[in-house]
Formats: structure tokens, C-alpha cells, sequence
């Protein structure tokens, strides 16, 4: 049966929203594939507004690689803005793909790519508009299956009621996988309806499907057990990891918008996962291990990915760029092919040390340099070595010296609030360092124009961490350090003007916190917000915590917990976790023992260049270290 | 601080004709620009860029139709630093552009400034759900008055002025009405640049004023031409003649150009 573009019906409604160009399509790259040869559709999902979704590399590869396959449809759909949204509702016209316009309820899968919990209330506009009914209880055979996928998706409960399956980790060979089971169970004539393809999907040990999980609670509120309620299904969903990235060179053709977005450049991931091991990182723990695209590689994904584009920048994307083990040669090597062409390279790369600048100057070859980012996390040295960052305040003053030495004028810093056994001095450190900065930019430059900008974000722990079990800071405790440090750094006559403070209060964090170590209960709150109007919960215009406060108070009367409780919380070592049946591979006495270090002050190194401490990953996922040098350098590219 | 050489100097300046087109039609000036600038660089376009640390592609457009607006005829003038063959900038161009951002023709600049020809527009306003008697009565008795005041919200907050003057033909295209088959009136407009420039938009708001014209959905409007004003009333000629006249013969280059210029079905669309 062909389904119909609704843009005839949506194209009246576009001159009376904002940026329109958003809901249209049409970008380079983009495909839209005949609906009737395709035995599996995807509808890819960035739920959050097109300017923020659209680069999402995730959503890209998966887009592509999708597309790439005979007999399989990828289209992508994004969050419409409130005005659209009421347009549509008021027209009857459902949440829509933007490449051929094609209902969301229309296809066999939507898959939303989590990279931030901020984006449930999306989910459920998304939901609503498309038709789909928001509980998979209520959904028939002729919905789609609801996925989610991205590093939110790591604890998937606070949304499980919402959602038919979650998978975990790289998505390149599961989504290939997800998709010949479907195949197959179409070709099949969809034997036993909704519940046998979830059960195929389940038993095939690589998607977690909520409902095929029991979680009973203690009388105190805590979890008592999470157990599989029929046969077949796994007792633990494993995440999924891709070895040799080299075999998977996406995006080739990124998509050029047309709209202004957040990250106009063509992004390659030169490794993923980080062994760095900061104990606040879940990107880190859960991406483990390193893994490397070499440099012959990245030299052609960067080639054919400008070719394709006609993008301006490159930017080379990872956790920790500068640790890959021939960014040197692939720095000197690419900002030598690109000499001259007015295209630039950016690494996002906040690793203090001097090296750092020698990297950072290829990069800027002939160009300002205006700013700098470092991240060193904690402001004091105590601090710093709780979070497992192993810098130390000499190594940063002089890698900021070496960058004011070498023409840098702003130096950007990173650092948290709220973090575990942090005292108020800890944060106050901050303005200690801040002035020491600077003090020791005008020492080395003999010049007034030095400036240095302090970042602050909300410290929220995170599953799969070491942090899971810790207490939240309570967002008054937060707000009130973060005065003191600004009344500080007003203070000062010698410094403080050279010293930018940026920062925001507490309170979102506290909500981001209750949705990243949420069970099960608190999809009842996610949906009250929804129901109160709550959506763009990622946009500090459109989030209001007095909102999230209130929907949870009352959703969860009846309940023995609170926001108090999953949030400013501390964990013991024997309560189940909302997560404990989902798999990172990390070892769970490692990450007690990693959190009983991180309480003593006790560092751990980086496994890629000291022995295996035994996190658990490589073992259980049957993975390992990929890390070069290859010996290879890039040559210069053929001017034809 | 590092400063990179002096960019090189611009050795041929191309004028190009350009269309916006369906789902397109939605472009921002902006977003245009930026995928001009990016079809150049996949087109390896040897365009010329300004000095400075942040350096910009030497492009420049001449009055481009607002956001929603479809357009026939829009025009951008490319510096290059290396002369090329105007057809080849066009293919590639092309090629390189998403479809719907499509060109439709390109010379190269040979006399005066664009600008200063491009007189004024024809625009075509497709009004849905519009009776065309109704359309008709309406611009007759437009075109009857003698000034027509209205409003418009401008980034400097309300502003009035006369929509009446710069309209120099405002009609009913009954062929193209009656081709569109739907419940619709297709108006055809003749519209002088001036300052404040008067826009589609605003005749339609001096047609609800003197006629109560009240169309129930968006109008779909799209520029025809842009050129200069001809003999007869209300005509536009194509605003790249005289640089095709004026084209240096016997010089390879232009030569083609002015020959695929006339053989070109954009350029001849492009007469009225
Ligand atoms: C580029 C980037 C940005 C960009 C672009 C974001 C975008 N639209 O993509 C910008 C600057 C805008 C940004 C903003 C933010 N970011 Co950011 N960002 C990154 C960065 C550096 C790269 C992300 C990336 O492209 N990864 C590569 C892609 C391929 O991975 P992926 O998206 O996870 O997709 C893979 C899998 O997850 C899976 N998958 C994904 N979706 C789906 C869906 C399905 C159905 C399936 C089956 C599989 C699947 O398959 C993919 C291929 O393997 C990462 C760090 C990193 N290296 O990962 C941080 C990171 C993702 N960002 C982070 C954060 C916190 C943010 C912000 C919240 C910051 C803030 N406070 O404002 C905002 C949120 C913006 C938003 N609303 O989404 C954190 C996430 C925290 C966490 N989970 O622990 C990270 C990990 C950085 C960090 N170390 O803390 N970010
Ligand atoms: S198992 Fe060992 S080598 Fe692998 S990521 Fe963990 S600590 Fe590193």
C-alpha cells in the first residue's frame, strides 16, 4: 500500500512558522527511496529541534548505512517546534519524516537516538503527534516499534513504559541485524503478531525489550529484583560494540542543511570509547575500549567528506582527541593538504598539556587564535584526583603559559560543581586558579589582553559509573558555592576583570539527575511533565524545574520515594540498581572499587599505556585495545 | 600573530541567474549563501575570497525574494580568481546545488553594475480558494486608485507607506487560472524597486483594503523576472543582455557564453 507525502497538507502551514526551512528536507545527501521496494522502513528520530539534530552523527551513519542496503528505507524525523505542533494538531496532519514526508506511524521502526536524557518529553510529542500510543502496552501490530538507542540508552527504565525495545552501544551491526529479523518476520507474514517479533528481537541477546522484564520493589522503595517474566529471554542485555572502525568509514556523504545549525562542519570520529578513566564520565565508561580509525582512513573520510559536502571545516570528534596515537602526523598531514584552501580543522580537544599546543597551532596555521578550551574538571588538586583527572595545577599553568606564549589570548576552563566529597573551598580553588592563569599569561606575554573564561556545569552522576552510587549535590548547596566563587572572582581588583564567569543554577541538574538514574516509577513523572505542556526540557528557555517538582510530588505520592531519594541519594553497595540487567561490560565490584578510590584519593591510570586493570569490558565483550601507530603518514593530495 | 599571504586578486566576475524552487522555497537568504558557498567549494569554483583572518568568498546578491517565496529569476554576481567558461560554472553549479536551488544561467560581467538594472519584478500570486471574478474585481479597482496606505511590521517596528505607486501592472492571468484547474485566481504583477521596496505581500494587503480580498490559505508567490523596464508598459527585458552584448568577441570564453546564453531555455523565460 503506497503511503502518501503529507506535504501537500503541511506546505499552507510553513509560512506561518518559524524557520520552516527545518521541516522541508531536500538536503544534499539526503534520499528519499521508493516506498513500495522497501521490505523494512526505519524512521530515525533526533528528538530535539532540526538545528540540534540534524549533525547528530549517530542518526547520520545509521541514516546512511541503512539507506545503503537494498530492500531497507531510513527517513529521519526531528522534534517540530510548539507552533508547528499546534498547527498539526489543529490540522490533523501526524509527526512526519522530513525526507519524503511520510507518516511516522507508517513505518515498521521509529528509533530515537538518546544522547541526553532532556529529550523523553520529546518523545512523547513525537508519539502523541504520530498516532503511535504513548504506553507499548496499548500498541497493536500495525504501530511501529519503538527504539531507542545513544548513550541515554544505557538506562532506558524512566522511559521503559514508553518505549517496545532499547539497544545498547555502537549501532552499526545491530541496526543491520534488528533489520533482517524484521525481514524475515514480515516475509514470514508477521507470525504472532507484536509480541513474536519483540520475543525475536529479545532472544536474539542484543535488544532489551522492557516488557519482558519484571522489577519488584522492597517495601522501602528500593528495587528487590529485575527478572525476565517467560523463557528465552536473556537475564542481562549486553551493549554492543564495533571493532575495527575502519571497516565502517560513515558518514561518506554528510548531510549538508540547508537551515543554520549547531555544528556546521564535517565531523569524523577518529577513535571511539576513552580508558582515561574520569570517574564522572559515562561517555568514557560505557564506550570502553579505545578503539582507532587510522590515519589513512581518516585522511580519506576527510577527503571524500568534503568532496561531498563543501564543507569549510573538519572537525576530528572523540573523547579525547589528542590521545590518538598519530594525531600529530594526521595534524601536520591534513593542515598541510588543506593549506591554502580556506578550510579548517578543529580538534575538540581539552586535554592539558603542552602538546595540546603544538596541536592546536597546526590547526590555525595562518589563522586567529582567539580561544583555547582546557577541562580540568576540579578546581582544587583534591578534588581532581577523586574525579580520577590527573592534572596537576603546575601542568596547567604552564600549558596555559605555552598558549599565551604562542599567540593564544583566551584560555577557556571546564570545570564542575557538586561533585562527590566536594567542600566549599574545593570550588573557591577555582578562582585561585583562574587568577594564577592569568597572572601567569601577562608574566609570559607582558601584555593587559589576556583573558580567561570559567565554565561550570552541574555535576550529575551517572549509571555505569562510579559516581552511580553517589549522592547528588542538592542544587541549593550548588547554587550557593557558585556565588561565593563569583563573589570571589568580583572581589578582585588585580584579576578579576580579565576572568569570565559562565555558569547556570542548580536545578536543572537535579531533574537531569532523577531522569538519568530513574527506575521504572518515574515514567509516570516524564508523562505528567509531558501532559502539563513540558517539552525541549534541553533548552533552558522552555525547562521550568518548578514544573518537573510538581508532576513528581504528585506522581509519586503513593510511592515510598521521592526526588529526594533518586537524587541527593547515596547508593549502598547491595541495592540493585535500575541498570544492574543492563550491560556495559563493566565489572560491578571494579566500579565499587573504583568508587571506593575515588572517596581515598586514589587514582587510576589509562590502560591503553599501562597494564589492564581489569574493568571487565574486554573479557565479557570479547573486545580489546585498538590503537596504533600505523607508521603510515598522510601524502599530499593530487591536484588535478 | 600568523597572517597568510595576500588572497589573489579577481581576475572575472560572473553573473549568475538562479532559481528557488518548491520545498526550496523556503530557503532564508542566508541559508542560500551558505549553500552557495558550499556548491562552490564541491564545484571547485575558483572563487575569490576578502583578506583577513576570517576570509569570505567574494559573492554577492542583488535583492533576494523573502523566505517562502518561490523565485525564476534571482541573481548573484561570483569574483573568481582564474577566468572560466560561464557554462561551466553553471553545470557545476548546478551539480553541485541541492535540486531546487537551480541555475539557470551565468556571463560574464562585462559593463555596469547588476543592481542598477534590475528595475523591477514580475511576480506571479497563486491565491487558493479565491473566486478569479473576485481576484479580478480586485485588481482592477487597485489599479483604479490612487494611493493605497499600508502597514507593514519591519524590524524597526510599524511602518506605512503607498503600495500603489510601484505597481505598474496588476492583473488576472486567466490562462494560467484556468490551467491551474483548482479553486484558485493566479495574478500576474508588474512591480517597480523602490525604497520602501513594496512586496507582493503588500499589494495583496492594498487588495484587501480596497476590495476586501481575503484569501483563506497562504498565498504561494514566485518571482518571474527581475530587469530592466522595456518600451512597452509593463515589460522586462533579461538584466544579462547588455553584458552578453558587450562581450569581448573573438575571446573564447564569452563567446560560448553568449551563445548558450541565447540558446538557454532559462534566458529566454527570462524574456517577458
Ligand atoms: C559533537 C557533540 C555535540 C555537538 C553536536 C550534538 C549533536 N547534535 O550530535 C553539540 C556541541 C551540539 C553537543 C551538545 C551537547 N552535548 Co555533546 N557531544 C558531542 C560529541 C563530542 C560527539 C557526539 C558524536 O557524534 N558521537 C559519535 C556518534 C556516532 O555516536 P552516537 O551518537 O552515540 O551514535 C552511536 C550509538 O550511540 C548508536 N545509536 C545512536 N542512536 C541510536 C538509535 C538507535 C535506534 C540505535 C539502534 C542505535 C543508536 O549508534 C551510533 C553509531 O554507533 C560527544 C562526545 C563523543 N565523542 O561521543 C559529546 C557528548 C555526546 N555530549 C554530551 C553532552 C552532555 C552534551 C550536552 C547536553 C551539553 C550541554 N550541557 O548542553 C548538549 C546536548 C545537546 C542536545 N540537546 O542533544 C555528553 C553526553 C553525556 C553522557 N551521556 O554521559 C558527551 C558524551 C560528551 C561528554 N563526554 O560528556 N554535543
Ligand atoms: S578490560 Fe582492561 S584493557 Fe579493557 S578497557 Fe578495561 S581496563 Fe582497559
Amino acid at each position: 500500500m503506497p503511503v502518501e507525502s503529507l506535504f501537500a497538507r503541511l506546505e499552507p502551514l510553513l509560512p506561518q512558522v518559524q524557520k520552516p526551512i527545518q521541516y522541508v528536507g531536500g538536503e544534499l545527501n539526503s534520499s528519499v527511496k521508493e516506498w513500495d521496494e522497501a521490505e523494512v522502513r526505519w524512521a530515525l528520530m533526533y528528538p530535539d529541534a532540526y538545528e540540534v539534530g540534524l549533525p547528530n552523527q549517530g542518526v547520520q551513519i545509521l541514516y546512511e548505512l541503512l539507506n545503503e542496503r537494498d530492500g531497507v528505507l531510513a527517513e529521519r524525523t526531528y522534534s517540530v517546534w510548539s507552533d508547528l505542533e499546534a498547527l498539526m494538531r489543529e490540522h490533523g496532519i501526524p509527526q512526519f519524516t522530513v525526507d519524503g514526508h511520510r507518516p511516522v506511524g507508517a513505518f515498521d521502526v521509529l528509533g530515537v537516538s538518546f544522547s541526553t536524557e532532556l529529550g523523553y518529553t520529546n518523545l512523547l510529542t513525537a508519539l502523541d503527534l504520530a498516532g503511535i500510543p504513548l504506553r507499548a502496552e496499548d500498541r497493536s501490530d500495525e504501530h511501529p516499534i519503538v527504539m531507542a538507542g545513544g548513550h541515554a540508552a544505557f538506562n532506558p527504565e524512566p522511559i521503559a513504559d514508553f518505549l517496545d525495545a532499547a539497544v545498547l552501544g555502537d549501532g552499526e551491526e545491530i541496526v543491520l541485524a534488528i533489520t533482517e529479523v524484521i525481514r524475515e518476520w514480515k516475509a514470514e507474514g508477521g507470525p504472532g503478531g507484536r509480541d513474536e517479533l519483540l520475543m525475536r528481537l529479545a532472544r536474539s541477546g542484543g535488544v532489551y525489550v522492557p516488557r519482558f522484564y519484571d522489577v519488584s520493589y522492597l517495601p522501602d522503595g528500593r528495587i528487590q529484583r529485575v527478572a525476565p517474566n517467560r523463557q528465552g529471554v536473556p537475564w542481562r542485555v549486553a551493549k554492543h560494540t564495533v571493532m575495527d572502525l575502519d571497516q565502517w568509514p560513515y558518514p561518506k556523504k554528510p548531510l549538508v542543511p540547508l537551515a543554520e545549525t549547531v555544528h556546521e562542519r564535517f565531523s569524523v570520529e577518529i577513535f571511539r570509547g576513552c580508558t582515561r578513566g574520569c570517574r564522572f564520565c559515562q561517555a568514557g565508561m560505557i564506550t570502553r575500549p579505545v578503539r582507532e580509525r587510522s590515519i589513512t582512513t581518516i585522511g580519506d573520510m576527510v577527503e571524500t567528506g568534503l568532496k561531498e559536502s563543501g564543507f569549510q571545516e573538519v572537525g576530528l570528534l572523540s573523547l579525547s582527541s589528542a590521545d590518538h596515537s598519530e594525531i600529530g602526523d594526521m595534524a601536520k598531514g591534513l593542515a598541510d593538504r588543506y593549506q591554502g584552501t580556506n578550510t579548517s580543522l578543529s580538534l575538540p580537544s581539552t586535554r592539558v598539556d603542552a602538546f595540546n599546543i603544538t596541536l592546536a597551532n597546526e590547526f590555525s596555521r595562518g589563522g586567529r587564535r582567539s580561544g583555547l578550551t582546557f577541562a580540568p574538571e576540579g578546581g582544587s588538586e583534591r578534588m581532581r584526583k577523586v574525579i580520577n583527572k590527573m592534572v596537576t595545577e603546575e601542568d596547567l599553568i604552564r600549558t596555559v603559559t605555552t598558549a599565551y606564549e604562542n599567540g593564544w589570548r583566551q584560555v577557556k576552563l571546564y570545570f564542575m560543581c557538586g561533585l562527590p566529597t566536594e567542600e566549599d573551598e574545593d570550588v573557591l580553588a577555582i578562582a585561585d586558579m583562574a587568577k594564577r592563569v592569568i597572572k601567569a599569561g601577562r608574566e609570559a606575554t607582558g601584555r593587559r589582553d589576556i583573558r580567561c573564561t570559567v565554565s561550570i556545569g552541574g555535576f550529575v552522576p551517572k549509571p555505569h559509573t562510579p559516581f552511580q552510587w553517589a549522592a547528588q549535590c542538592d542544587h541549593e548547596t550548588v547554587d550557593r558555592r557558585l556565588r561565593a566563587l563569583k563573589a570571589s572572582l568580583r572581589r578582585d581588583k588585580e584579576y578579576g576583570r580579565a576572568i569570565g564567569l559562565r555558569y547556570h543554577d542548580g536545578e536543572p541538574s537535579i531533574i537531569e539527575g532523577l531522569l538519568s538514574r530513574g527506575d521504572r516509577r518515574v515514567g509516570k513523572v516524564i508523562q505528567a511533565v509531558w501532559e502539563d505542556g513540558g517539552r525541549f526540557d534541553g533548552w533552558s528557555e522552555h525547562f521550568s524545574y518548578a514544573r518537573w517538582r510538581a508532576c513528581a510530588d504528585e506522581a509519586l505520592a503513593g510511592e515510598p520515594v521521592d526526588l529526594d531519594w533518586y537524587t541527593v541519594r547515596e547508593r549502598e553497595e547491595v541495592e540493585v540498581l535500575p541498570w544492574d540487567h543492563l550491560d556495559a561490560g563493566l565489572d560491578r565490584e571494579w566500579l565499587w572499587q573504583d568508587w571506593q578510590d575515588a572517596v581515598d584519593e586514589t587514582e587510576v591510570d589509562d590502560c591503553r599505556w599501562t597494564p589492564c586493570y581489569d574493568c571487565g569490558v574486554c573479557p565479557t565483550m570479547d573486545t580489546g585495545i585498538q590503537i596504533g601507530p600505523t607508521g603510515k603518514k598522510l601524502l599530499p593530495l593530487s591536484v588535478v | 600573530m600568523p597572517e597568510g599571504p595576500a588572497p589573489a586578486p579577481v581576475t572575472q566576475r560572473l553573473r549568475v541567474r538562479y532559481a528557488k524552487r518548491g520545498r526550496l522555497r523556503f530557503t532564508s537568504h542566508r541559508d542560500i549563501s551558505r549553500a552557495v558557498e558550499r556548491a562552490i567549494r564541491r564545484a571547485g569554483i575558483p572563487v575569490a575570497f576578502s583578506a583577513g583572518f576570517t576570509p569570505h568568498p567574494k559573492i554577492s546578491y542583488a535583492g533576494a525574494a523573502a523566505t517562502g517565496v518561490a523565485s525564476e529569476a534571482e541573481y548573484l554576481e561570483i569574483g573568481l580568481i582564474t577566468p572560466c567558461d560561464p557554462d561551466h560554472v553553471r553545470t557545476g553549479l548546478d551539480d553541485a546545488l541541492p535540486e531546487g536551488l537551480d541555475i539557470l544561467d551565468a556571463v560574464e560581467a562585462c559593463t555596469g553594475a547588476l543592481a542598477d538594472r534590475l528595475e523591477a519584478s514580475r511576480w506571479l500570486v497563486r491565491l487558493d480558494g479565491v473566486v478569479p471574478d473576485v481576484a479580478e474585481a480586485a485588481a482592477l479597482a487597485f489599479m483604479a486608485a490612487g494611493e493605497i496606505e499600508v502597514e507593514r511590521l519591519t524590524k524597526k517596528g510599524r511602518r506605512r507607506f503607498d503600495a500603489r505607486a510601484a505597481v505598474i501592472a496588476c492583473e488576472l492571468d486567466r490562462r494560467a487560472t484556468k490551467e491551474a484547474g483548482a479553486s484558485c485566481a493566479i495574478l500576474r504583477m508588474v512591480v517597480r524597486h523602490m525604497t520602501p521596496a513594496v512586496r507582493p505581500d503588500d499589494v495583496l494587503a492594498g487588495l484587501r483594503q480596497v476590495a476586501d480580498l481575503a484569501p483563506p490559505s497562504p498565498p504561494l508567490v514566485t518571482r518571474l523576472a527581475q530587469g530592466p523596464l522595456g518600451e512597452s508598459a509593463g515589460e522586462l527585458t533579461d538584466p544579462l543582455t547588455p553584458d552578453r552584448q558587450t562581450a569581448p568577441a573573438g575571446d573564447g570564453v564569452a563567446a560560448t557564453a553568449s551563445a548558450i546564453g541565447t540558446a538557454d531555455p532559462g534566458a529566454v523565460s527570462a524574456q517577458p
